[in-house]
């Protein structure tokens, strides 16, 4: 046992449960403790490209809205930077491409504000289609799920990631659809459709 | 720092999408396998947080929500410890947010109606960064257990929950803190989707007689273990030549 390396495990996950919002979010749970919230500006207000609306649904099992989840977004700017010392390149002053929404509590809707990322570098010096990276926690999701939203007007052909999901068909899970000023995407949990979902 | 790939994460370490005995978990878990992507830029980055996005009291809940001169009713605990990663190096500047309930067990939130009161002097969140060596702490006041619809008699042992950033979106990481020896947490359906007791026993913060201040506040210890990175770049064509 004494060569064996030693590394710690990960803590395990548990589910954000109900009240996710006190915490993350407690302006929504109906109180103001905070200064600010964050994750409410994505972009900031000096990022270039194009300014863009994303909304959408989470959908359970039995073709319910999930009316309790919140999501993250982590995204590259408009020239494919992303925030952080490790992207090449610099994004602009204000640009921090995380966001934090919630969803209605009687509806289920979210949505949130943003610049149109550009394409990123990939692996093996492929680029990667425009995306935005998603994380869904809730209660009744043990471990938060990770997606990606890819956009129906660009270019997706060559996408790496897309073009791993071996079922075509499942591949349109991840592609939300221009309508009117807006990109709507939706996710579904389970069932026909069910979006493919990434062990990143 | 050049970008490397994290550990995969053990899926059987953490729960299932599935968990029958916590019934919410049905409806809500994928019935696909997930996909398994190999790392990219996209995931090796995260959000960062600076001293500007909170503000200094923010990671006390003795007194971030109450009145002047007042503080909430409960035992008076510190919860502290620190963020390392599977290879034991700690996680500087960090966001570490936590949520509970007061007390008796009743959240300051409009869809809780649990008959517990509200306590006027709790908000029920904080946040803080790690310094330089991973640490944090927050004050805070010892949740109470509380009843769910799950099972007609089920209850929620004490807990704190705490979500952690991390360095890269792929360490993204939502769990709940739980006070050693408690006798819910091997009833709770919730604890209990995880199956390995080691990784229950990494969710229970321990007694910490060393750091709780005599006559003051007692301390609970709990550290938190993000992702580790391997050592060697994935590869020398990473960013496009
Ligand atoms: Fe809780």
């Amino acid at each position: 046992m004494s060569n064996d390396p030693k590394y710690l495990k990960e803590t395990p996950s548990q589910t954000a449960g109900p009240y996710v919002h006190i915490g993350l979010a407690p302006g929504a749970a109906g109180f103001d403790i905070y200064r600010e919230e964050l994750g409410h500006d994505i972009a900031g207000p000096n990022a270039a490209g194009a300014r863009i609306r994303v909304e959408g649904v989470v959908i359970d099992g039995t073709g319910a809205p999930v009316k309790d989840v919140l999501l993250e977004a982590w995204q590259a700017n408009a020239a494919g930077v992303y925030a952080h010392p490790e992207s090449a390149g610099e994004v602009e002053e204000g640009f921090r491409g995380w966001g934090r929404v919630i969803t209605d509590f009687a509806t289920g809707e979210w949505s949130f504000k943003t610049v149109k990322p550009g394409p990123t570098p990939g692996r093996n010096g492929q680029m990667q289609a425009p995306h935005i990276n998603l994380w869904i926690v809730a209660r009744g999701i043990n471990v938060g799920l990770n997606t990606r939203l890819y956009f129906d007007d660009e270019d997706n052909t060559a996408d790496p990631v897309l073009n791993t999901i071996e079922w075509e068909h499942r591949r349109a899970t991840l592609i939300a659809r221009k309508t009117g000023d807006s990109y709507r995407f939706d996710i579904r949990l389970q069932g026909e459709d069910e979006t493919v979902f990434f062990d990143i | 720092m050049k970008p490397a790939e994290f550990y995969q994460r053990d899926r059987n370490w953490h729960p299932p999408a599935l968990t029958p005995p916590y019934k919410t978990s049905v409806a809500r878990s994928p019935r696909y396998s997930l996909l398994s992507l190999e790392t990219t830029p996209s995931e090796i980055t995260g959000p960062r947080f600076g001293h500007s996005d909170i503000d200094p009291l923010d990671n006390d809940l003795l007194q971030n929500y109450a009145q002047a001169g007042q503080s909430p009713i409960g035992e008076r605990i510190i919860v502290h410890g620190r963020v390392l990663d599977e290879n034991a190096r700690p996680v500087p500047d960090t966001l570490v947010e936590i949520w509970q309930a007061n007390a008796g067990g009743r959240y300051r939130h409009k869809k809780d109606t649990y008959l517990a009161p509200i306590d006027p002097n709790f908000g029920g969140c904080g946040r803080t960064l790690t310094d330089a060596q991973g640490y944090y702490y927050f004050r805070t006041v010892k949740p109470g257990a509380y009843p769910w619809r799950n099972g007609i008699n089920d209850w929620r042992p004490a807990h704190i929950h705490v979500s952690v950033f991390g360095s890269g979106f792929a360490q993204r990481l939502i769990t709940q803190l739980y006070f050693e020896g408690d006798p819910l947490i091997a009833r709770c359906p919730i604890v209990q989707t995880v199956s390995d007791p080691l990784a229950i026993d990494m969710l229970t913060a321990k007694l910490d007689m060393n750091a709780t201040i005599p006559l003051d506040t007692i301390a609970y210890r709990f550290d938190i273990v993000l992702r580790g990175r391997r050592s060697t770049l994935f590869e020398n064509k990473l960013e496009g030549n």
